[in-house]
């Protein structure tokens, strides 16, 4: 027996397509059957679940292609359950984990064991990268093609940059015989290995070590290069500075297979969020100068930034409340992506469905997933959300069982309502 | 003999023969091939001569190859393994050079570590140097035998399709073969994961292919390289499980080559990582036992030549 959903009277955003109107969406089992303007429930047949969403948005679900979740190894910090409750408040229907997790993701049993993990929990889909080299290590490559074949989605050392040129340019060369995406984060460790803030007044007057912002673009262009060499398909994760925006924008140009992405911290703060030694403001690469805030800005706008990722980071208290240059880097970002990306529209940078091009298909397309389109035949994942409701970020309500976010109290317009994955709801605001 | 054939001083390399010289080698080491199966195998030939095998770099199989066929033609034979690491680059090579020159040999089998090394001796020698096996660069008696050994399977090298699979980049036995089926009007592919082939590869005159399927699509002869261990363990290749599963030589893989097609490789095998024991051992389709056969007829083949070439002391009669 089929489950039949009439999701009825939303504004239908999908950027794929470029539709942008008010409509209902059909969803049959687990796929989207049909789109269009007033369609009536009678037509359907019995049994046809309504859902009033008139007056919210409905977008496809938010692909996240950058979170942290720490199972296995650290589960207490968060879990692939909770971070996929988080991901379900935030809008978030598929999120690719970095493989740093204890052990790794560098081989096929751990893969096994996260699409195990993901199929109990049964929330928002989640996919994994794998590592690029064995143990994260930088050294040696992981068997790309046995973990392509189970079903990785590209090849990353996570959290550090495969920092070696020749170990760079063979694993661009190998991953290219398989035809799969390297993930780079650019930062040059022998410049940016001590630092904790980026390198400019406000570290010395702190005196905190600064990382110089040449360490992203010293990667990132060494990288092109290698691009060019082996024709490998590269991604640069969380640009954060113009340098490296206008690298990229240029590489595009030229056209080298590369894209990228940043993260909400790197267009919603600035250097200046660290304040008084706010741990909670301490990321992997650190917070920027204005300038390169607005870079970024600019960078999503004219597209040369593909896509918002959330670089979800979960810490527990006892990593972050600590002296700064002991605490650890990152914060978490599922439940904030959507109301803090939406400040690029609410402040008039992008238009809506621009906005939400860059989180949902330019993500899915990047990652070759079939996922973030509203259309006839694609999965029913999708989030309705009201684009202008008015609140206050308040991180103890997180579902994350990490709470580590410098935007506590940060007022916000935008609210998920209704989270869909294949065509159940996993996210119900009030349920 | 012919006294146009093979007039060249020296065997460094396929790279600068021509299909006749080429020819005219295959013939005359077919007709060792029988001397090899008789009860009475010694000939006469190159009685009176000397045969040094110096060897820069360890060999077991070349070395006694060679020993074989110079023994085989009655020649003196000298084994002389010298010790890289004890040595300084270049200069003591060509100090041992002239050493060995001071002792007039007729033919020196060089191999040595670094490309361009044997060239380099052969210049500085009064003798014949036949190169076996410099660096990365060319061993021309192993391109040699495999010739033989599909041309006296097949009938012929031209309009054959041939897939090299393997550890190109490093491959000496590659680079010989690939310039001596060229030579030979057959079409050459090379199949690898790109970390294993050498930057314009396709500019010897190859078709290349990163995936086995494609690769041996309708081939007639499949020759496998060595994966040598240092490469194994994720430097160029992540594992050697991976290796066999996407570029090893099964049956599975087999298939996409012709009915009829043969199997070779240049050893020692590695089974298990570039090839799979079922089709090393395949009695009616690998060729590998038949190679090392080979090698020996082609080896006083080439000795033959290189001792009654001018210059090289006085005629073989």
């Amino acid at each position: 027996m089929s489950l039949r959903r009439l999701f009825r009277g939303a504004r239908l955003l999908d950027p794929d397509s470029g539709r942008d109107g008010v409509g209902d969406v059909i969803v049959v089992d687990d796929r989207i059957a049909a789109t269009g303007a007033n369609i009536s429930a009678e037509g359907l047949g019995p049994d046809v679940e309504v859902i009033d969403a008139a007056g919210l948005c409905l977008a496809p679900g938010l692909v996240d292609m950058r979170v942290q979740l720490r199972e296995p190894g650290a589960e207490h910090i968060e879990s692939i359950e909770s971070g996929s409750q988080a991901a379900a408040a935030g809008g978030v229907t598929t999120m690719v984990a970095l493989p740093n997790t204890e052990p790794p993701v560098d081989n096929v049993s751990v893969v096994e064991f996260l699409a195990r993990r993901a199929r109990e929990v049964r929330l928002t889909k989640v996919h994994t990268y794998a590592a690029a080299t064995k143990g994260l290590k930088g050294k040696e490559l992981t068997e790309i093609g046995l973990l392509a074949a189970n079903g990785v989605l590209g090849f990353t050392d996570g959290v550090t940059a495969i920092a070696d040129a020749l170990v760079m340019r063979r694993v661009l060369a190998y991953a290219r015989t398989f035809d799969q995406l390297i993930i780079q984060h650019p930062e040059e460790p022998s410049l940016g290995g001590a630092g904790e803030v980026t390198e400019g007044e406000i570290a010395t007057r702190l005196g905190l070590p600064g990382i110089t912002p040449a360490a992203e673009i010293i990667i990132i262009e060494r990288d092109l290069r290698l691009v060019a060499i082996t024709g490998a398909r590269y991604h640069v994760a969380h640009v954060s500075t113009a340098a490296a925006v206008d690298a990229i924008r240029r590489a595009k140009i030229d056209g080298l297979p590369v894209t990228c992405d940043t993260a909400p911290p790197y267009f919603a703060l600035n250097e200046t969020a660290i304040g008084d030694y706010r741990t909670f403001a301490k990321l992997s690469p650190p917070l920027r100068a204005e300038c390169d805030r607005q870079a970024v800005v600019a960078g999503l706008a004219d597209g040369t930034i593909d896509a918002i990722a959330s670089d979800h980071a979960p810490w527990d208290q006892d990593s972050k409340r600590l002296p700064f240059s002991s605490a650890s880097c990152g914060i978490v970002g599922l439940e904030t992506l959507l109301p803090l990306s939406l400040e690029l529209y609410h402040n008039r940078h992008m238009t809506l469905i621009e906005l939400l091009r860059r989180l949902t298909v330019a993500p899915a397309r990047i990652l070759g997933l079939g996922v973030g389109r509203l259309a006839a035949g694609a999965p029913a994942d999708f989030v309705i959300f009201d684009p202008v409701a008015r609140g206050r970020v308040q991180t103890e309500n997180f579902r994350s069982k990490s709470k580590n976010a410098p935007f506590d109290g940060r007022p916000v317009q935008g609210r998920v309502e209704r989270t869909v994955v294949d065509g159940r709801t996993i996210f119900e605001r009030g349920a | 003999m012919d006294p146009h054939a093979y007039r060249h001083r020296h065997l460094l390399g396929i790279e600068g023969l021509t299909p006749e010289d080429i020819t005219y080698v295959l013939d005359r080491a077919d007709t060792y091939v029988d001397v090899n199966r008789q009860a009475e195998k010694k000939k006469s030939l190159l009685r009176g001569r000397t045969l040094i095998n110096c060897f820069f770099e360890n060999s077991t199989r070349t070395r006694t190859s060679f020993e074989v066929a110079g023994k085989r033609l009655g020649a003196d034979v000298i084994n002389m393994a010298v010790a890289v690491s004890s040595m300084r680059k270049g200069e003591t090579l060509i100090d041992t050079a002239m050493t060995l020159n001071a002792m007039h040999p007729d033919v020196l089998v060089v191999r040595h570590p670094e490309s361009g090394a044997v060239q380099l001796l052969s210049e500085k020698v009064d003798c014949a140097v036949i190169n076996a096996g410099d660096g990365s660069h060319e061993h021309p008696t192993q391109a040699l035998l495999d010739a033989l050994t599909i041309r006296r399977r097949k009938g012929t090298l031209g309009g054959l399709t041939v897939a090299i699979c393997g550890d190109v980049l490093h491959s000496r036995v590659a680079r010989s073969n690939i310039a001596l089926l060229n030579a030979m009007g057959a079409r050459v592919r090379v199949v690898a994961p790109r970390t294993l082939l050498p930057a314009a590869v396709e500019h010897l005159g190859v078709e290349v292919f990163h995936d086995m399927a494609a690769g041996l699509a309708d081939v007639d002869i499949v020759m496998m390289l060595r994966l040598q261990s240092e490469r194994m363990h994720g430097s160029f290749v992540p594992s050697t499980r991976e290796y066999f599963h996407f570029f090893g030589l099964d049956y599975a893989k087999l298939k996409a080559a012709k009915p009829d097609a043969l199997i070779m490789h240049p050893g020692p095998m590695n089974r298990g990582v570039e090839i799979g024991s079922e089709v090393a051992d395949d009695i009616d389709r690998s060729l590998i036992r038949q190679q090392v056969e080979m090698g020996v007829a082609v080896r006083m083949a080439c000795l033959e030549i290189m001792a009654r070439n001018p210059g090289n002391g006085p005629p073989v009669t």
